[in-house]
């Protein structure tokens, strides 16, 4: 596995603060990782994304020790616009990062300074239009779209720069259940199909799990748990740092504590549905053996 | 008594497009309210109807028994107290302890009540290191505990939150519900614009729900939450334990269930039955 972003020994204190953000990060993430970031408010998940486009230390001053590195690329003494060729960033709130007058504007705004050729342009908003399922979007203003609309229209003027990471910092906070389950959805596509990293910071556990490889617990700027999501969630670290845990990781905990064990914990509803079925399917035939 | 009585409400913004079709709703003293319903459902609208930043363009609104049409604002603020959902919106002071005092001398309070009141709200958001801060310096969630702390200081009788659980971990979550619990207890009227079904399973015994303008559910939290046509018509995703039930339904798992405590007993006692025979 191949590693696009590391952090060695990082720790920042933004200036004017009083304590560190971050402390003694040491961190690997591989290509075509999945991450969700998790961690109680002020733990440092915002400041570990800002580290990775370089917004800090390029636009928040503080005292900086340690490397991040992206793309073999050491963050500190690289531009934030060379950084946005490889790294896309994409906020809680889309009103904040839209103020083109029409979609397809927005999107080919960050194409603009690349200086491409005009087809080659054009190709890149077919396929960033086509992968957000949005080209019925293409002429329209991104102030009259919902936020769920805004939001993908956010990631496709991100994607279209073809970055290797997309880290996105709540995007779900301002929709509805069923819209924030569909743009998971699109991003666990990019995801798989142009293998984009993805590093996502989200309280909706119950509608992320199903989706990620790994997740990444903070408190108080130092990384706490890092695995796979069932067994970050099983640790009694996740409890104490009052994140919370998906409520069908709960359940199995619950019922495990009752003595009835379902192997391998769930990552969603029917998961744990047909797991409690197999366990009673098992019980059963045993029976009938007995 | 009804502190809140909406009668056949209409609202539009501009004169054509109705953003609310007809809302009639009653909330009663010390009552805990979700309102739930996708994005542009009309929420945030109907809330904004309830200190008067709103008036009907149609219909009527009463809160504490005072038209919102005939009162202004500021009388309805005292009693009143919104907490909108983006804390970027709200918060314009130098510091975090400037914030929470802003409203409470508005409103005319002594020096020394605002003090206390100040010192109670730092206290009970947890802001008490924060409190010579700027508030933009503070992380998303405690901007949120913020607002939330400078509309607690004057101490409304009706206390409304715009989505308060996003950004929050489970733990402000739980000291949240633990808050509108006990407000409820001191007679204050909580309502809540939430799309986080499982705090709402957990905490609210009366659920509304919101779409296209007009109230589609009002009752029983468990009676709304487990009614598959009410959560299609309003892209409301059930709790996990409700989805796992459903699919467990021909096992004997009841299909009311909306908290995790009631699926496992109901697990348990399934195994128990099979161990037996």
């Amino acid at each position: 596995m191949n590693t696009i972003v590391s952090f060695e020994s990082f720790s920042f204190k933004y200036r004017g603060s009083t304590f560190y953000a971050l402390r003694d990060v040491d961190l690997e993430i591989h290509e075509g990782d999945f991450i969700l970031l998790t961690g109680p408010s002020g733990c440092g998940k915002s400041t570990l994304l800002r580290s990775i486009n370089g917004l800090i230390p390029h636009f928040y001053e503080g005292e900086y020790t340690g490397r991040v590195i992206v793309m073999g690329h050491e963050v500190s003494k690289s531009s934030t616009y060379e950084l946005a060729r490889y790294v896309g960033m994409v906020f809680q709130d889309p009103e904040n990062q839209l103020f083109s007058s029409t979609v397809e504007r927005e999107i080919a705004f960050g194409l603009e300074n690349l200086g491409l050729p005009k087809e080659e342009m054009e190709k890149r908003i077919d396929n960033a239009l086509k992968v957000l399922k949005i080209e019925d979007l293409r002429y329209r203003s991104p102030y009259e779209l919902s936020g769920g609309q805004q939001q993908k229209v956010a990631i496709a003027s991100v994607i279209v720069m073809e970055p290797k990471v997309l880290i996105l910092d709540e995007p779900t906070a301002n929709l509805d259940p069923l819209s924030a389950l569909e743009l998971f959805e699109l991003l666990s596509e990019l995801n798989r199909k142009l293998d984009i990293t993805i590093i996502i910071v989200e309280h909706r556990l119950e509608l992320i799990t199903s989706f990620i490889n790994r997740v990444i617990l903070m408190d108080r700027g130092r990384i706490v748990a890092d695995g796979i999501p069932e067994e970050v969630f099983l640790e009694d670290k996740s409890r104490l740092t009052g994140i919370g845990v998906p409520k069908v990781i709960n359940i199995y905990v619950q019922l495990s504590n009752q003595g009835i064990e379902l192997g391998k914990p769930p990552r969603t509803p029917s998961e744990l549905a047909s797991r409690i079925r197999e366990l009673l399917r098992g019980s059963k035939s045993e029976g009938y053996r007995g | 008594m009804k502190v809140i009585e909406v009668e056949d409400l209409h609202f539009s913004y501009d004169g054509i497009t109705e953003v609310l079709k007809g809302i009639n709703l009653v909330i009663e003293e010390g009552e805990i309210v979700a309102i739930m319903g996708e994005n542009g459902a009309g929420k945030t609208t109907l809330i904004k109807h309830f200190n008067g930043i709103l008036k009907p363009t149609r219909g009527s609104v009463r809160v504490l028994g005072l038209d919102t049409k005939a009162v202004p604002v500021s009388r309805l603020a005292r009693n009143v107290g919104l907490i909108f959902q983006n804390p970027d919106h709200q918060i314009f002071a130098e510091t975090v302890e400037e914030e929470i005092a802003f409203a409470l001398k508005n409103l005319g309070f002594e020096e020394d009540y605002i003090r206390e009141r100040v010192e109670w709200a730092l206290k009970f958001m947890r802001l008490e290191k924060y409190r010579k801060s700027n508030p933009f310096t503070l992380s998303g969630g405690e901007k949120k505990r913020l607002t939330i702390a400078s509309v607690l200081a004057y101490d409304p009788k009706i206390i409304v939150f715009d989505e308060p659980t996003i950004g929050q971990e489970y733990f402000h979550k739980c000291r949240l519900a633990d808050f509108i619990k006990y407000l409820s207890s001191e007679g204050k009227t909580v309502i809540v614009v939430t799309h986080d079904v499982e705090f709402v399973a957990e905490h609210f015994p009366r659920t509304v729900v919101m779409a296209n303008g007009r109230i589609v559910a009002d009752g029983d939290t468990r009676d709304v939450l487990t009614d598959l046509e009410i959560t299609k018509k309003a892209r409301l995703i059930p709790p996990q334990s409700t989805q796992c039930a459903w699919l467990l339904k021909d096992l004997g798992v009841p299909e009311r269930i909306i908290l995790d405590s009631e699926l496992t007993e109901s697990i348990i006692s399934i195994f128990k039955r099979f161990n037996r025979h």
